[in-house]
């Protein structure tokens, strides 16, 4: 399969049929509406004190190899999707790209990460197999966690990768419990947490603030702000237009960044991985995003205009690494040449997850308990 | 031996096994430097410090998932809810979080930690600091339910526990703080399998399977029974309620004919009613007479004391179930 077309096709051609949906409101008090911000132009200045230097271009030819990949992957498991392979709901993370890598390339092994359920773009990024991957959500037998776990759950402990959750910021204190270890433990490691605008109104998430600041963990809480909790646009549903200003109000360094470029995600995530390894305490980082394809698949995005996704098709990760890679003369022909070869692995994957076997049955009662004869453990 | 109250039981678990395993440490709402507000966790912050005796804010939902995540790299956190009744505003944590890691990560990551405090009524603390929530914990696979009624049940139990690999909740009982009982002198070292229950009293009519602070009024109303009708009941502490040692129930019951399941949690889709329900479908043959479940009557927890009483399902009602069971 190609880059291609983002959006998936409607679920319900009937529904595609319907009037075209309305465009964003006008907020009645006159602010402005964040879902028209562009990623190149930020709303703040906050992101001018961060220092962006240059990554070798190796590293963002890397960097690259590794976006599409992500991206290839969830457009074949939006196929498979609409081809009835995959059940219950799947979120992909097309457009979030430069979120996950950035931030994977600027942590070390031994670091923790926790996501959420649109978790599969930093499963990749911390190196996660594309095959296990895809048997995974398609619940087969070679699936990292033989089928049980599938989409929303993508963990791999030995690459830290400590868990994907399908509670909105459930995972945010497991990854406070994680810089715990670390800080109880005296070692350096240091633990991110990744979540949407929408988790910045769970409960959990405020206390989990308090916590990791008056205790001064080594945690670093990444916000992809994508702009939509699910199906409905953050100015709908939040009191303050720029949510990190959340953060500040427990003490917090707080920065906000364009966080479909992974130089600035790079740059931002290694100066609070600095912060926190020398004890220092967290940092809240809102990364500026946008989601390309639905919420999930089958998504029919009545909510926002076809021509609001089409504008931010000029921001989106890939075609920023593009460009830089342009400007460090990288011919399009070497860009075409990786764009292949993930192709193929992609391709690979997707054979290895259609070939791998259903789990065995007796697998359901496997893996409750540990250590227990009678578990099979 | 010597006898010592059921806090310093748990006091002197927690302090052994934070002695043994530097991973083992406690968190909690004024279990620092205040001790707990039962004072079970006293000194302990003195002994160990500010890294093994965490004092956090009134946040039930972070210090809980961030026990998770301790746990998943190893740690042993032991999580102290002031009173189990705040399971409630944990309970992502606790029945979608803790209870399901090990599942929906087939098994690439384990939860060992403890969910630690009191429950129960009797000293008139209301719809929402008296409840019982062992047949709540029991009801989601992957956490284990531990509930001691005695002293060296408890340290024995905790010890275990706290070196299990699965999440356990041990679910303490405010009747039973300052009850007193048997136990072998510090550090002499002892440990309680989970899953085995023990029979507190030995009789030949009926089998009482019950845990915690029922316990103590069954067995009070035991005495009354034999003394006052000649009833001759036998006890079962089931100690744990995940997994339900039901074996050690059915042998009793094979000999008695009778079996009453009795708990202070509701007796509606209760322990008891699995109790029962499983006696029905793998013991028939045992059963000469109905089987039947005590519980706490489908009220929220009243403050007044003749009301609390009346909901709750101690001696007399215990009494008054058994007479009906065996004169029926």
């Amino acid at each position: 399969m190609k880059p291609a077309d983002h959006t998936p096709e409607p679920a319900n051609a009937d529904e595609a049929a319907s009037p075209a949906p309305a465009t964003p409101e006008a907020i009645p008090d006159g602010s402005r509406n964040p879902a028209s911000i562009t990623t190149d132009v930020l709303p703040s200045d906050s992101a001018t004190e961060l220092v962006v230097p240059d990554l070798p271009t190796d590293l963002l030819l890397e960097m690259y190899r590794k976006a599409v990949t992500i991206r290839l992957m969830e457009e074949a498991l939006l196929a498979a999707a609409e081809e009835g392979q995959i059940g219950g709901a799947m979120h992909t993370a097309i457009g979030h790209e430069a979120n996950a890598i950035g931030a994977a390339y600027a942590l070390r092994s031994g670091d923790y990460v926790t996501c959420t359920y649109r978790g599969h773009h930093h499963g990749l990024a911390w190196g996660m197999d594309p095959g296990k991957a895809i048997a995974e959500v398609m619940g087969r037998s070679d699936g990292f966690a033989k089928g049980k776990g599938g989409s929303m759950h993508f963990v791999s402990p030995e690459l830290g990768m400590m868990g994907a959750n399908g509670i909105v910021a459930a995972q945010v204190p497991h990854a406070a419990g994680l810089a715990l270890a670390s800080y109880l433990r005296g070692e350096d490691r240091v633990a991110i947490t990744f979540f949407g605008d929408g988790a910045l109104f769970q409960g959990v998430m405020h206390e989990t603030f308090n916590m990791a600041s008056k205790w001064k963990l080594p945690l670093i809480f990444y916000c992809e702000n994508n702009r939509y909790s699910e199906m409905t646009p953050i100015w709908r549903t939040s009191s303050i237009e720029d949510i990190y200003m959340f953060p500040r109000a427990y003490g917090m360094a707080t920065v906000q960044i364009d966080g479909n470029d992974v130089e600035v995600v790079h740059a931002a995530v290694s100066e609070a991985a600095a912060r926190a390894r020398t004890g220092s305490g967290p940092t809240f980082i809102e990364g500026i995003t946008y989601r390309l394809a639905g919420h999930m698949a089958g998504d029919l995005e009545t909510y926002r205009p076809q021509e609001e996704v089409e504008r931010q098709q000029a921001y989106e990760p890939l075609t920023v690494l593009r460009r830089k890679l342009r400007a460090r003369g990288i011919g399009g022909d070497r860009i075409a040449e990786i764009d292949e070869e993930v192709d193929e692995t992609v391709d690979e994957a997707a054979a290895f997850a259609e070939n791998s076997p259903w789990p065995d049955t007796t697998e359901t009662y496997l893996d409750v308990f540990a250590g227990s004869a009678s578990n099979g453990d | 031996m010597r006898r010592t109250t059921y806090i310093q039981a748990i006091n002197e678990a927690l302090r052994e096994e934070m002695q043994r395993d530097d991973d083992v440490f406690l968190i909690g709402e004024d279990v620092g430097h205040y001790g707990g507000l039962f004072r079970v966790t006293r000194n302990l912050l003195d002994e160990f410090g500010e890294k093994r005796v965490l004092d956090t804010p009134i946040s039930e939902q972070a210090f809980m998932g961030m026990a998770l995540g301790a746990a998943t790299v190893g740690m042993r956190p032991i999580v102290e809810l002031m009173y189990m009744d705040f399971t409630l505003v944990a309970a992502d944590q606790i029945f979608n979080q803790i209870a399901k890691y090990r599942y929906m990560t087939g098994g690439l990551l384990k939860v060992p930690l403890v969910i630690r405090g009191q429950q129960g009524g009797g000293k008139r603390y209301g719809s929402q600091h008296s409840q019982s929530v062992d047949s709540l914990y029991a009801h989601f696979p992957g956490i284990r339910v531990v509930a001691p009624a005695t002293p060296y049940d408890a340290k024995g139990l905790l010890k275990t526990a706290i070196r299990d690999d699965n999440p356990v909740a041990f679910l303490e009982h405010k009747m039973l703080y300052f009850t007193r009982g048997e136990a072998p002198p510090p550090d002499e070292e002892y440990l309680i399998p989970i899953g085995k229950a023990d029979v507190k009293r030995v009789g030949r009519d009926l089998t009482i399977a019950t845990f915690s602070f029922c316990l103590l009024q069954a067995l009070e109303a035991a005495e009354t029974l034999k003394d006052e009708h000649g009833i001759d009941c036998e006890i079962i502490d089931l100690r744990t309620v995940e997994p339900l040692d039901t074996e050690t129930v059915w042998e009793s019951v094979a000999r008695t004919g009778r079996l009453l399941a009795v708990h202070e949690s509701y007796a509606n889709c209760g322990v008891g009613a699995e109790l029962v329900a499983r006696a029905y479908e793998e013991a028939p043959d045992l059963l000469r007479a109905p089987a039947r479940r005590l519980g706490m009557a489908p009220v929220s927890i009243p403050v007044s004391r003749v009301l609390e009483e009346e909901a709750l399902p101690w001696k007399e009602e215990i009494i008054a179930t058994v007479l009906d069971m065996v004169r029926r």
